[in-house]
């Protein structure tokens, strides 16, 4: 791990970088942000962490913990939502048991995710699985989707 | 001469997520295989470009021979060597599959300026884009306008940005132009944050270079060096499209140091949103570029005098830069004339919901909701009634069936309590609850307050609870008038454009739709079966023919009843998911 974040450090002191794009490299690498790169920079570079957390939670792109295995993202604009997005998600949710909060399965597996608007309002409502995007989605047809991936030893 | 023939498959958003690639490997094999190429292949060029606008048909394939344009609707990859076949090497047209009336009566009343390259040219070459005239403008401007002379045109173009506000374009150029400093900023603003619109990323992935062109006219105006386009995290593609285009200008002496042999230097870099909805507001979308928390800072000093690190910063949403290009070219007067007197030009705009022809539209300023909504659009989906159409996104309003014939311009929408807004325009039919609809855009909104300001922060916070309680009926008298003193107060004292138009869906949901209101709070209902705790599902005994389809899906076991025997729904375990009224061929469930 230390040789890839000193890379990201190389990086972001030839780009004259900020901690956004120090955040967005870790996110690329790694899938979310881990506690220990962040103390690690924090060290290298004498900001505080609480900075770097301040603006990782800021933005909706930045996960703190790690995402399951298949990540399954609900459209939840508003076309998506007059299409019945609600019912996708808690589709979801029962298929997977999860409880109120949870977003990845405990075996992580999966995580479900909400964006707002993915751009293909068209076909909405609309969902992704593995950044492969389905459109005119019910429940059900979701679920099959994910039978399927349950049945496959997929990774992403 | 042989006949000159072009593919175009429609990769857009859509297209691709139909299938878009799978498509044109298709186009590519057939052509490829024995016999065919020598054919056909020195007259035959296979394109991918952008939206062509008619997203429900997706993937859209036009096929030109000899100029003469042919539109294919949901092609599949297996439809493929029927239609070369047939059409390229036989010349005739697959009859069945060609795009029928609808697809013309979508595009009758459309204007394309923004969009006129979306769908025509390979967003990935410039040299498509040079051959229609690309970089003509900038050309016109950096060799043979003055900054004064190219200001002086956007301002009687009458172009008011697109980005939400409608702040005219040549004015604010104008200010900047005017500031003595010798680092200046121009920003395109990409964040496209509205949640149901797609108007930005279809340019940036259609016609990259229009909007570069845009900003190079932009720099040479102001005398800046530097340019950023900011774009959104979830748009991958343009961010992909962008940096090619950038590339092929660098390559092509279009931007860089002296660019064309003028003397002028310009750079420009994408920078990529991290995805917070207020980054899109000006000052919040510079704190992010510094790589800060993207919070709003007070407009004391205008970004034309202290922006992006405090220097003077010109920031244009991508629509508004994407006609400057144009407007250069064809003149003021010419696209004045598009629109009405207040507002020049036309405008795209991402028309969604329950619309029979959703898809990508651009038109005059100045058209009636009702001719986007029926003749544009084809009315509702599934014979439905008509409710209301949403503008402006999360900072605008719902506008009833009343108010269809108004004219599209940034006044009349804000006098009816809506606002232009960035595009978005969703239609709601009779299954929708106002009610419901206005705690989806303040639930949106209150996630996305940044938190600086109080009013924001907790009067939407305040707001949404008050909502809630009237969706799942323990709302008490006086709960409407408390959310219309409470949004208007937001509406005054918020820091920043999201705050101050939080409100909106709000208020005008209640301004044209107050008896659904009350019929929550009242009669603990919900008119149109939409909110789960004030609703119950039931069997039709006189529909149900015990076909056993409605079990058979129930996530919670409440549907009993022997097969061919009427059906019964216990209220008990049932988690009115709707799954038995999805799934029921023969509507018998009925939800009230
Ligand atoms: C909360 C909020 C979100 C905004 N989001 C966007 C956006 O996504 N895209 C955009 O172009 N403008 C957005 N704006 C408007 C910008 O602040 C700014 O007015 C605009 O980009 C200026 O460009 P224009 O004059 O070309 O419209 C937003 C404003 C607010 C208050
Ligand atoms: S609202 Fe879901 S794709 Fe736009």
């Amino acid at each position: 791990m230390e040789e890839v974040l000193e890379k990201i450090l190389t990086t972001y002191r030839k780009e004259e970088g900020n901690i956004i794009s120090i955040l967005q490299y870790l996110e690329e690498t790694f899938g979310y942000i881990p506690e220990n790169a962040v103390n690690w920079f924090s060290k290298k570079l004498v900001i505080p962490a609480s900075r770097f957390y301040g603006i990782a939670t800021f933005y909706a792109q930045f996960h703190i913990k790690p995402p399951g295995k298949n990540i399954i993202i609900v459209c939840s604009g508003t076309a998506c939502h007059v299409k019945g997005s609600d019912r996708l998600i808690s589709g979801l949710k029962r298929e997977f048991n999860l409880p109120e909060g949870e977003d990845t399965t405990a075996d992580r597996k999966f995580t479900i995710e909400r964006v707002a608007c993915v751009g293909t309002c068209g076909m909405s409502p609309v969902a992704l699985i593995n950044k492969q995007v389905y459109g005119k989605m019910t429940a059900n047809k979701l679920i099959k989707e994910i039978k399927i991936l349950k049945g496959k030893k997929t990774g992403r | 001469m042989r006949a000159d023939i072009k593919i175009k498959v429609c990769m857009g958003p859509s297209g691709i997520a139909t299938g878009g690639a799978d498509v044109i490997e298709a186009f590519k094999n057939e052509i490829n295989s024995i016999g065919k190429k020598a054919i056909i292949e020195e007259r035959c060029s296979l394109h991918q470009v952008g939206c062509l606008g008619f997203c429900a048909k997706d993937v859209l394939v036009e096929v030109v021979v000899d100029g003469k344009k042919t539109i294919y609707e949901y092609v599949k990859p297996g439809m493929v060597s029927r239609i070369v076949k047939e059409h390229i090497l036989e010349g005739n047209p697959v009859t069945e599959w060609i795009a029928g009336e609808e697809y013309y009566n979508f595009h009758k009343k459309q204007i394309k300026v923004v969009l006129s390259n979306c769908g025509e040219i390979d967003p990935e070459d410039i040299n498509a884009y040079l051959a229609v005239g690309g970089y003509e403008a900038a050309r016109m401007a950096l060799t043979l306008m003055s900054p004064e002379e190219i200001v002086e045109v956007v301002k009687s173009s009458n172009l008011r940005g697109r980005g939400g506000a409608g702040f005219p374009t040549g004015l604010k150029w104008d200010l900047s132009l005017k500031i003595k400093s010798d680092v200046k900023y121009v920003i395109c603003n990409g964040d496209e944050g509205d949640p149901g619109a797609f108007m930005d990323r279809s340019v940036m992935e259609g016609d990259p270079h229009s909007v570069i062109e845009g900003m190079i006219i932009c720099a040479k105006a102001i005398g800046s060096h530097q340019g950023y386009i900011y774009v959104r995290a979830e748009y991958p593609l343009a961010v992909k499209r962008l940096q090619i285009a950038i590339n092929q200008c660098y390559e092509a002496g279009l931007l860089g140091e002296n660019i064309l042999g003028t003397g002028f230097d310009f750079d420009l870099k994408i920078y990529q949103g991290a995805g917070a909805f207020v980054c899109g507001e000006a000052t919040a979308l510079m704190r992010s570029i510094e790589g800060k928390r993207g919070m709003p800072t007070p407009k004391l000093w205008r970004s034309a005098e202290k922006g992006l690190w405090e220097k003077p910063t010109v920031l244009n949403n991508v629509e508004t830069f994407a006609n400057i290009p144009r407007i250069i070219l064809k003149g003021a007067d010419w696209y004045s004339s598009l629109g009405t007197e207040r507002s020049g030009g036309t405008k795209v705009f991402a028309l969604t919901g329950k619309m029979k022809n959703a898809g990508l539209i651009e038109v005059p300023l100045g058209i009636t909701l009702r001719e986007i909504i029926y003749d544009i659009g084809g009315g509702i989906e599934n014979g439905r009634a008509f409710k209301a159409v949403q503008t402006g996104g999360p900072s605008g309003g719902c506008i009833p069936a009343e108010l269809l014939d108004i004219e599209v311009d940034y006044e009349s929408l804000a006098l009816v309590g809506s606002i232009m807004g960035s595009g978005g325009m969703v239609v709601l039919d009779e299954t929708d609850c106002m009610v419901d609809i206005a705690k989806f855009f303040l639930e949106f909104t209150q996630a996305e307050s940044c938190g600086k300001c109080i009013p924001c922060r907790v009067g939407t916070k305040r707001m949404l609870e008050i909502l809630n309680r009237i969706t799942v009926g323990n709302a008490k008298e006086g709960d409407i008038e408390l959310l219309e003193e409470l949004g208007q107060d937001i509406k005054v004292t918020s820091l920043c454009g999201l705050g101050l138009t939080a409100p909106n869906p709000v208020l005008s949901t209640i301004r044209y739709f107050r008896n659904e209101y009350e019929a929550h709070i009242k009669d603990k209902k919900c008119p149109a079966a939409v909110c789960k705790d004030l609703i119950t599902f039931s069997i039709l005994e006189e529909f149900c023919n015990g076909c056993g389809a409605c079990k058979r899906a129930c996530p919670a076991d409440a549907i009993i009843g022997k097969r061919k025997k009427i059906h019964k729904i216990d209220p008990e375990p049932c988690i009115k998911c709707g799954t038995c009224f999805d799934v029921c061929k023969f509507n018998a469930i009925m939800k009230m």
